[in-house]
Parts: structure tokens; sequence; C-alpha cells
């Protein structure tokens, strides 16, 4: 392979030797996973001005109407909830909302499109990187996106007296849990559906009815009984009571236990599913 | 296409290496340009291939300086800053293909490269394509364009159906499936069917088509002289050498395959 | 000049009703595309019934009753219901009228195909407005039942709530159409999203505009939903007075804004 020395062609030889003729050193998985992960930050940094507003104003907004706004008349008609101000009561609640809908956002048309659409993966999976490392560096920066997001949601949040403990800031390792448990199941959703008609249905048979019912804006004790066992088996209420409890400086004992587990159960499955489905959609 | 089809039967090799278990090292020296134009539209020109020379593990400055390689390369150094979204077709496929190179590939598929361009625009994109093979990578091209394959191909395996009906040089697949010329002949439409005998024999194989005869022939003019001799007189003819167009249709049959 | 040439004439001048006629065939475009999404149209009453439900019971349990800007006492579901109702008039509108017009104006190209019939710019946008408010009142009369079955109809003037929200359907849907002639991209829909987000949160929806300080009642009083909420809460629970007139005649207004814009900028867009 001798081109022509004006010829611009034929590549510069690399220090990596990845350039080469002939067989060519390969790639760790930390190189693997921080070559995709580059793709989505570099294109957040094209993008990230049109997330501002569902991101972060969003729960900004819920924060001053239903925490401040019908805060006053709850805690006029019934004194807070369990004794606590509306406010101290709902913030920790939006801000496991907010991790769903973080969440939802990143892995539904997002994914489908890089299916579907401009067929990223399938870009990328015609390099070195396999399906693992193509999913796995993805789910990662909706990870980083989860911590930021949950980080300043916090931080404005604490400035309207919505916090009563320090523990607070375990709501951001909670954010980014209760985000991944919905985030990771959805990318093997997306990989599955044929077509994008089903992210409709899923905003409004799924992620609005899981908002309204799932103790976000009042205790589930108050729904009718039948209802609430629905609520204690979606990832959204567990990341509720655990935020809650973080907010409020309460030991959540067991049952916190038992709420990471169910997070964690969401997280693994979703893993497998995705997985599979990734596998079966790109490499076949 | 990317190496990961399944095998129904045989053993495939690529680069000496078994797709099944050395996947990740024949990609690394593999480059792929599929079908259509699958680029990131929120990124500009040269962040595309910015991010796909990362997938091969090449280092930021390594990066750039091929990307700046390619660029000059696939004349596009000056909308390097753009937007992908607004550039041409022809431009869009030329990086496409740029990007397809960033790992400087041995071994370069490409799938319908021309599809869907206008002729200058294919006729560039057959100019880069030559020079790629000129320095020694080996080109993999599936086309539907006779003249395309004509131009580019070395070596050509016509498909039917997915089992492969002819391979060989173009030149030989001519010599082998086709005759060397072939007459043309147009008559008034409702009296084609009147000449059909009397041209049938003269060459080696006659084809009636809805608005003309094609004839078979060694020597062209040899046969039109023969034509006239049988009193055959035709509205218009044109002699032509055999084309890979031929050679196709012969093979493949003139049913529409869907 | 022949009498059919004057129609036509005047009703290229006039924006709005010339164009009915063949309208009605951009409307049963969008009933046969629909047929095969049935599930998508029927789930458009879900939301604001789940609200409502959610809303009802679980905060109803912890407010009480609530005192209307009206002056009445009710309970929290019978105070929110008609302002869900109101939202969700706006919302579907909103949707329809943006979202789904900008991805069939620049993604289909569904308008260019019909332009290319005898269909005229007009037709286009009245048949679109007219199919988002079929739904709007669908959707409307459903969550009425709900909201009758519930006890939360306190007078017959509820009876004109159904109208009501057809009006604040126009009014947004003629609005969020023009705007959507301004759109270029999916990013622009942050900004739909920007002034439609504040206004379910804020407009009096939740709890009355006595909890705001004075200065702030007075910006929520600008918003359009605003206007909504205090028309369909005045009809639902019989506080009915001379001012539902002029929240009537701020929406009605707008939609007339929206509706000379919307047709102008159609006309320039697609018959460049």
């Amino acid at each position: 392979m001798s081109a022509p020395a004006t010829d611009r062609l034929a590549a510069t030889a690399a220090a990596s030797g990845r350039l080469d003729t002939g067989p060519r050193p390969g790639l760790s998985q930390a190189e693997r996973l921080g070559a995709v992960m580059g793709h989505h930050l570099l294109v957040y940094r094209r993008t990230w001005k049109g997330s501002i507003i569902n991101r972060f104003l969003s729960p900004l907004f819920f924060l001053l109407s239903m925490g401040l706004g019908l805060g006053t008349l709850v805690d006029d008609g019934a004194g807070g909830v369990d004794g606590v101000p509306y406010l101290q009561f709902v913030v920790p609640g939006i801000i496991a909302v907010q991790a769903m809908w973080l969440s939802f956002g990143e892995s539904t048309y997002a994914v489908f499109g890089y299916i579907r659409w401009n067929q990223m993966y399938a870009a990328m999976l015609s390099t070195p990187l396999r399906v693992i490392e193509v999913l796995g560096g993805h789910l990662a920066v909706v990870g980083v996106h989860l911590v930021v997001a949950t980080t300043i949601f916090v931080g404005v949040a604490s400035l309207f007296g919505a916090f009563a403990s320090w523990w607070v800031l375990l709501t951001i390792p909670v954010g980014l849990l209760t985000g991944l448990a919905f985030a990771v199941p959805t990318f093997a959703l997306s990989a599955t559906l044929d077509n994008d008609n089903g992210f409709s249905l899923l905003y409004r048979f799924v992620v609005t009815p899981l908002m309204l019912f799932s103790g976000t804006f009042f205790p589930v004790e108050q729904l009718p009984s039948v209802l609430r066992p629905i609520a204690w088996g979606t990832p959204l209420w567990h990341g509720v009571e655990l935020s809650r409890d973080a907010a409020t400086g309460t030991p959540p004992g067991w049952l916190g236990v038992a709420h990471l587990g169910v997070l964690l159960l969401y997280i693994g499955g979703g893993w497998v599913l995705a997985h599979r489905q990734f596998s079966r959609r790109l490499v076949s | 296409m990317e190496g990961v089809g399944v095998v129904t039967e045989g053993e495939l090799r690529i680069l000496d290496m078994d797709p099944a278990t050395d996947g990740a090292a024949i990609r690394a020296r593999l480059g792929v340009c599929p079908q259509r134009d699958i680029l990131d539209e929120d990124l500009s020109v040269e962040e595309n291939l910015w991010v796909y020379g990362r997938f091969f593990g090449l280092s930021r400055s390594e990066v750039h300086r091929r990307a700046d390689e390619l660029l000059q390369f696939a004349q596009l150094g000056e909308r390097r800053r753009d937007r992908v979204e607004p550039l041409s077709g022809g431009m869009k496929r030329r990086l496409t293909i740029a990007r397809s190179l960033m790992n400087n590939p041995e071994v370069l598929l490409l799938d319908e490269p021309t599809t869907g361009l206008d002729p200058q625009a294919r006729h560039v994109l057959w100019d880069r394509l030559f020079r790629l093979k000129r320095e020694g990578v080996t080109l993999i091209i599936t086309t539907h364009y006779m003249d395309e394959a004509e131009q580019l191909c070395d070596r050509l395996v016509v498909l039917d159906h997915g089992r492969i009906v002819a391979e060989g040089s173009p030149r030989a697949l001519i010599a082998e499936h086709s005759t060397r010329e072939v007459v043309e002949l147009r008559f008034d439409l409702d009296d084609q069917e009147r000449h059909v005998d009397a041209v049938s024999g003269v060459g080696e194989r006659l084809e009636v088509l809805p608005d003309r005869l094609l004839v078979y022939v060694d020597d062209g003019d040899a046969a039109l002289t023969s034509l006239h001799a049988r009193g055959v007189e035709p509205l218009s003819s044109l002699v032509r050498r055999s084309t890979l167009e031929d050679v196709f249709l012969h093979l493949t049959g003139r049913t529409l395959v869907d | 000049m022949s009498v059919a040439s004057v129609a036509t004439r005047a009703s290229r001048a006039l924006p709005f009703p010339a164009g009915v006629g063949m309208a009605r065939h951009v409307v049963g475009r969008n009933v046969v595309a629909f047929r095969r999404a049935w599930l998508l149209l029927i789930s458009g009453f879900a939301e604001p019934v789940l609200y409502l439900f959610s809303l009802g019971v679980g905060i109803g349990a912890l407010v009480g009753g609530v005192t209307t800007d009206g002056g009445t006492t009710v309970s929290y579901a019978t105070f929110v219901a008609p302002a869900l109702l109101a939202a969700s008039a706006m919302n579907g509108a909103v949707f329809d009228s943006t979202y789904n017009v900008f991805f069939k104006l620049r993604y289909q190209r569904l308008y260019d195909a019909m332009l290319a019939t005898p269909l005229g710019p007009r037709d286009v946008a009245v048949g679109e407005i007219t199919w988002s408010l079929m739904r709007g009142a669908l959707y409307s009369s459903m969550f009425l039942v709900v909201a009758l079955v519930a006890g939360m109809v306190h007078s017959w003037w509820a009876l004109l709530a159904l109208p009501a929200a057809v009006l604040i359907g126009l009014a947004f849907g003629a609005v969020g159409m023009f705007a959507t002639t301004y759109m270029s991209s999916w990013q622009h829909f942050d900004y739909v999203t920007l002034a439609i987000q504040p206004m379910f949160l804020f407009s009096a929806t939740f709890f009355p505009l006595s909890t705001y300080p004075e200065a702030l009642q007075w910006v929520v009083r600008v918003t359009p939903l605003y206007h909504g909420v205090a028309l369909e809460r005045g009809l639902m629970l019989g506080e009915v007075g001379w001012s539902l007139l002029g929240n009537a005649a701020y929406l009605a207004a707008l939609g007339a804004v929206g509706i000379v814009g919307a047709s102008r900028r159609i006309g320039q867009l697609l018959l460049t």
C-alpha cells in the first residue's frame, strides 16, 4: 500500500498503531466506553439548550405551584402532611419525578432514533465497539445527566427551604437510581418497538399516572386500598420514599433496603432485557 | 453487510479471521459505508469524523490529523464546521465515505454508493473511489448500476435471489454470457410482430421487447447487411457493444425482482 | 364577473368561513388516519380524568374545602374539575396545532400533497382546526360526564361548559397554529412547553387566585388560560356573572387574532 508522496489520502502513521496495515492493537474496555460517552456528550454540547426547559424549569414550576401555591391550601387545611409542611413533603417527590421524566426523555425517542432514524448504534457497531459498550456508554451518559439535574434541583429547592436535613444530599444517588430504574428497561422497550406511536401511549398510560399515583403529591395511603399495591410495584414510589426519607433525615431502616432492592432489580432486569433486545435488533 | 450476518453454508473468513470470534479485530481494519447516510445531524462535518475515529481507539490528535486528510480527500474542507443537515446528497455521501475511511481500512464495504445522486456527484464519487482502489484499498461494492460495476470493479459477482449466478471480470462476463455486439432494431410498433421471424436466425440470440428487437451478434454491421439482404427494413437500427447490463438481464431475467 | 368568481373573490378576502366546504376533506383525512390509532384517540381523554382522580381524592383529603374566588366553599375535587377541563382543552388544542401540524407541514409534507389537489391553504388551516375542535369536544363531553357522575357539577349552567371548552380550544388552537408557522425546528417546541406548562400550573388551576400576592394576581389575570379556567369554574359551579362574558370575549379575541394570522402565514408558506 505505497501511495505517492503527493497523495494525502494515505493515513499518516499513528502512534497508537491503529492506522497500520495488518492486525491492530485492541481497545480496552475503558477506551470503548469513553468513546461512546464522548460521542453522546459532544452531541449534548450541541443540544443542551433545548433540554433546559424540560429539565430544570419544569421541576421548578412544579415546586412553585405545588409546593408553595397548593402548599398554602394543604397547610391551612391539614397543617401539612404527617407533621411536615407540604413544601417539604412534595419536593422530594418532585426530585424522583424529575428523575423519571429525564430518563424517559433520554431513553424513548432518543434511543429509538439511534436505532431507526440516524442509525448511530449501527454505525458504532461497525467499529470495534460491541453492544455492551454501546448500551453501557449511552446509559452512563444518562446517569451523568441524572446526577447533574438532581444536584441542580436540590440546590435550587434548598433556597426555598424545601429541606430539613443535610441528609438531602443522599437524594442525588437516589435520583440516579430512580432514573436508571426507568431508563434501563425503557432502553429495552425502545429497542423492541417497531414504530414510535407506542411512546405517546407510554407517556399517557405510564408516565403521567405514575406521577399522579406514586405518593408524589400525597401519601399513597390516601388511595383506595386496591390501588396501593400498584404503587408498590412501580420504581417511582420506591424512589419517592427513599428521596423523602433522605430529605427529612429519617433513617429508612429495613424498608429502605427493600426500596433500594426494588430499584436495583429494575435496573438489573432492565439491563438483561436491554442487552438482549439491542443484540437482536442491531446484530443480526 | 457488517460481518455479522448469518452464515447458511460454507465458511466465512474476513482478513483471514473468523467474524464469529474476531469481530472487533476485523472491524478495526474494515470500513463500512452503508446505503443510507447515517450521520449525526446534531454534529458538524468534522465532529462526525472525530467521534467516529474515537470509536477505533484513535487518540485525539490522531483523529484530528486523519480527519484533516479525509476532509481534503472528500472535498469537504470548506464545509468542515457546518452542520450536516443542510449538505447536499453528494456531500453527505462523501462524508459517509470519509467517515468509513477514518480507521484507514484495508477493506471498504460500500452499499449502493451512488444511488440517488445526480450525474456530477456520481462522477466525483467514482473518481474518489478509483483513487482508493489505486492505493490498494480493497473495495467491496454492492450495486444495481451496471455502469458503476463496469467502472469500478475488477471482479464481479452476479447475485440472483441471494445465489451466485456468475462471477468474473466485467470483460470475461460479457465474453461468456453475451455476444460482442448488440443490434437494436425499431419498427413501426404495430408492425414489429411481422418481422420477428425474418430477424430470428441472424444472431446468436434474439430478444423481443415491446418497443424493439435486440439481436445478439458478434459483428453488428455484418448482421445488418444480411438483414437488409433478407428485405428487413427497420425504422431505425443501432449497433452497440454488449454491456454488463445485457449480461445481468440475461442472467437474472427481466421480471421485476421485489 | 360571474357569481361564482365573485364568491371566490369574497372567500379569498375573508379569512375564515369560505373554505369550510373543502376543509371537510382535511377532516375526513384525519378521521381515516385515526381509525388506525383509536387507542391514542381515546387515551387523550384519560389524562384529565387521572388528574381529577389523583388530585380530587389525594389532595382533597388533605385540603378539605376550598373557598373559590367567587366566595363559595366547595370540595377540592369540585374546585379543580373545571380547571382541568379548561387545561385539557388547551393542551389538546395546542398539541394538535403545534406538534401535529409541524410534523405534517415539515416532515410528512402532507400539506404539500393536499395543495396539489383543489384544496387551498385556508381549507387546510380550517380543516385542521375543525378536526382538533371535534376531538376536543369529544374529550370535554366525556370529562363532563365523569364530573357529573362524581357529583362535581353544581349548576345547569354546566351545559354551557362544553361550548366554553370548544371556545378555549379554538383560541389556543388558532394561536398555536399561528405560532407553528414561525417554527423551523423541534427545538422551538421547548418554547411551547415554556408557555403552556406555567399556565397549566399557575392559572388559578390548582389553587384560587387569592392565594397569590396582589401584584402576581394581575400577572395571572393577563394569561389566557386564567380566563378559560374562570369561565369553566363559573359555569360548572353556577357562579355566573357578567365577568364570564369578559372571559369569553378575551378568548374569542385571541382566537380571531390566531385565525387571521395563521391563514395569512400558511398561504405565504405553502404557496411559495
